[in-house]
């Protein structure tokens, strides 16, 4: 009994000692030579996976900063992590940081059940895409939000959320990292990644509808009739197709308030400065 | 016996509802304003012709066709041009339009108006061509394809059958089987024309068994003309697609991808075989056509001949108005029609029905989960798998992986969504895949 005990032990010891030594072996003769530098980098970036970086993925964006001479790694950014990340890989890699302005994605619409109240009732799938191809929507503005929540899907960062007083998604500026999900999804291409001024806040249009002015305004309450008043104001801004589109370079702490104010139909929202 | 012409894959046995199937054809009034669309076809919008204070007739041309695929665009009303410009359509989308506003009732000299029916054709192939080219017209079946297309023969192929499609096999629709039962005589012409076109004998007007009438006018009138024979299908839906009427009628099978011209057959609707009639025979260019406006919440449905561009609220006035419990309009038939969010909208030439309907049976029911029945494949003519098609497009598949599933030989005919029992809106998935393949 006793010798059947010791000869179990030492056959599958023995085996176990075999595989060991096989492992060994192989994993030091076919090891595959890893960038450590890449390794710290991937450390630290945020693991979100997401794509905004313009690469396939976090280990990829790693390798291509652990790669990179000082002037392009100028051009690698990660705007999920933002500048504390990139200030950590430039320690690592030794380079200056690059300094850019903390982005956010902003909804360009205001058609909310108030402002632009429901004509028709939805009631094919409830998928944004597929509403868009169906018809102009329920209010009626054929740029304007369809209220079906395909960006609140897509977020990977709970930044968006669906207010249901309003029927609109909300962006949530502290967790919104400009990935640019929501921007790749939207069938009506409202949403823009736009950078804040450290100085100031931003200030945009918060429309799309290229509709005339009267056409416009039939549907929506606070939609862009292109009156030319915010063009006046700052030269910068450029009016195409009855709508007004102002660029990111505005200073929105120069002019920001004065656009506000003067929009005749608050299409303009001025928003202070939120990121830290 | 006698043999029953029908599809076998797929298909449904659905209520026809056909409840304006004895009312005469009536000549809807002519609007005070038309708003006429410079696209009412597949291709390119034709060029506008005409400007802002221009002074028209019943049959001026507005719009020229621009390119092969296009066609032209004609006055429906006599007055004056009052502006050119982007208004709503029925999918609340803008769209290019030329607004008239109607003084009497001036034609052109060159249309005859004589109520005869022609039955002498003295003109050569190009020189029919030329007039179904110059009469504007198109599919009047619903997809607008450019009829001078299909009535002239590319080289190298062979056309040895012209089928005319009067199967109607949409419920509520009734502007194809009242044009067969009023207009029979001009029909059998419209094809002998066709026919001459594509140079060839053989005509087959296809009906389906449910429109009696039609069926007894057409096939002793068929009797007198050499070469135009009726014959009855067997009622099922749908047999008035291409491929499946098709299938029916001669027993090819149209492969994936292929046009008819490949296996020797032209199709064409009896509404654009009545037109090419009246734009060859009488130049009159395509700019009326029959209207079917019917549906449980309209007052009192009826066949309309209306001027292209007369607003939708016009006839919904004309039927007794728009009622309270109306849940939805819809144009077009109940299968494939898309229900419309303005009223405002014009009739264009692809119109064949408004539909008001309040029917709970016609409003979306809540979607639960697929159960894996299969039902919608079973009831598939085209042989898709609309399920895996729904699942595809939920998972973010690429257009390359919906090819796979050949989502684009989907013939949007709804019969997946109509009998899911989880009442998923399947065909709206379908369309969804079939516009990704077309974006690559």
């Amino acid at each position: 009994m006793d010798d059947l005990i010791l000869l179990n032990i030492l056959i599958l010891g023995g085996t176990a000692f075999i595989a060991a030594l096989v492992l060994y072996i192989v994993s030091k003769r076919f090891a595959v030579k890893t960038d450590e530098m890449v390794i710290s980098i991937a450390a630290a970036l945020p693991q979100a996976n997401c794509g905004a970086c313009g690469k396939a993925g976090c280990a990829d964006f790693a390798t291509a900063c652990a790669r990179a001479d000082e002037a392009s790694f100028a051009n690698l950014y990660c705007p999920v992590g933002g500048a504390a990340v990139m200030q950590k890989i430039a320690s690592l890699r030794g380079f200056a940081a690059t300094d850019k302005a903390p982005t956010v994605a902003v909804l360009r619409c205001q058609g909310n059940c108030q402002n632009a109240p429901a004509k028709v009732n939805y009631e094919a799938v409830s998928s944004c895409r597929i509403a868009n191809r169906i018809s102009s929507g329920q209010s009626g503005c054929p740029d304007g939000c369809l209220h079906l929540g395909d960006c609140v899907k897509v977020c990977k960062f709970g930044a968006l959320s669906f207010d249901e007083a309003s029927g609109m998604p909300v962006v949530d500026s502290k967790k919104c990292t400009s990935c640019g999900a929501c921007v790749k999804i939207c069938p009506r291409g409202l949403f823009e990644i736009r950078p804040q001024s450290l100085a100031g806040g931003m200030v945009y249009v918060a429309c799309r509808n290229k509709q005339k002015g009267a056409v416009a305004r039939k549907n929506c309450s606070k939609a862009c009739i292109g009156c030319m008043k915010c063009a006046k104001i700052c030269d910068k801004i450029k009016i195409e197709n009855n709508l007004s589109y102002i660029p990111p370079e505005v200073d929105a702490g120069e002019f920001g308030a004065e656009l506000a104010q003067n929009c005749p139909t608050s299409a303009i929202i001025y928003k202070e400065r939120i990121h830290d | 016996m006698i043999k029953e012409y029908t599809f076998p894959m797929g298909g449904l046995h659905i209520e026809k509802y056909k409840i304006t199937a004895d009312c005469p054809i009536v000549e809807a009034q002519i609007p005070e304003i038309v708003n006429i669309p410079v696209k009412q076809h597949i291709g390119s919008p034709a060029k506008i012709l005409v400007s802002k204070g221009d002074k028209v007739k019943v049959g001026t041309l507005l719009a020229d066709a621009d390119g092969i695929v296009s066609s032209d665009v004609h006055s429906s009303v006599s007055g004056e041009v009052i502006k050119i410009e982007d208004l709503p359509s029925a999918s609340g989308y803008e769209e290019k339009m030329i607004t008239i506003k109607t003084e009497g009732d001036k034609w052109e000299k060159s249309v005859n108006r004589k109520p005869e029916v022609i039955k002498e054709i003295n003109l050569t192939q190009e020189e029919i061509i030329t007039k179904i080219r110059e009469g504007g017209i198109v599919g009047m079946g619903g997809a607008g394809y450019p009829t001078p297309i299909k009535t002239s023969v590319p080289e190298g192929k062979k056309v040895e059958l012209l089928i005319i499609n009067g199967i109607e096999c949409e419920p509520f629709l009734t502007a194809d089987d009242r044009l067969m039962v009023e207009h029979a005589e001009e029909i059998i012409m419209g094809a002998r024309v066709i026919n001459r076109a594509l140079g060839i004998q053989n005509a087959i007007i296809a009906i389906d068994e449910n429109k009696p009438r039609a069926i007894e006018i057409l096939t002793n009138l068929s009797k007198r003309y050499i070469g135009v024979n009726v014959k009855v299908c067997r009622t099922k839906y749908p047999q008035g697609g291409e491929k499946q009427l098709i299938k029916a009628i001669t027993g090819k099978e149209l492969p994936l991808g292929k046009l008819p011209i490949d296996v020797g057959c032209i199709v064409q609707n009896v509404g654009t075989v009545f037109a090419v009639y009246e734009a060859v025979l009488k130049n009159k260019p395509l700019f009326e056509r029959i209207v079917t406006v019917s549906g449980d919440g309209c007052q009192h449905p009826c066949n309309y001949k209306v001027r292209v561009g007369t607003p939708v609220s016009d006839l919904i006035e004309a039927t007794g108005g728009l009622s309270t419990d109306v849940h939805k309009i819809v144009l077009g038939g109940p299968m494939m029609g898309n229900a419309i969010v303005n009223t405002s909208a014009p009739v264009t030439k692809l119109t064949s029905g408004i539909l008001l309907l309040k029917d709970e049976n016609f409003s979306k029911k809540e979607a639960s989960s697929c159960i894996r029945c299969g039902k919608c494949a079973l009831s598939c003519p085209a042989g898709l798998r609309p399920f895996a098609i729904k699942q595809a497009i939920s998972f973010n598949d690429t257009a390359e992986d919906l090819r796979k599933l050949h989502a684009g030989d989907c013939i949007e005919c709804g019969c997946c969504a109509y009998v899911c029992p989880a009442n998923i809106p399947l065909l709206d998935y379908c369309k969804i895949a079939k516009q990704e393949i077309r974006k690559k």
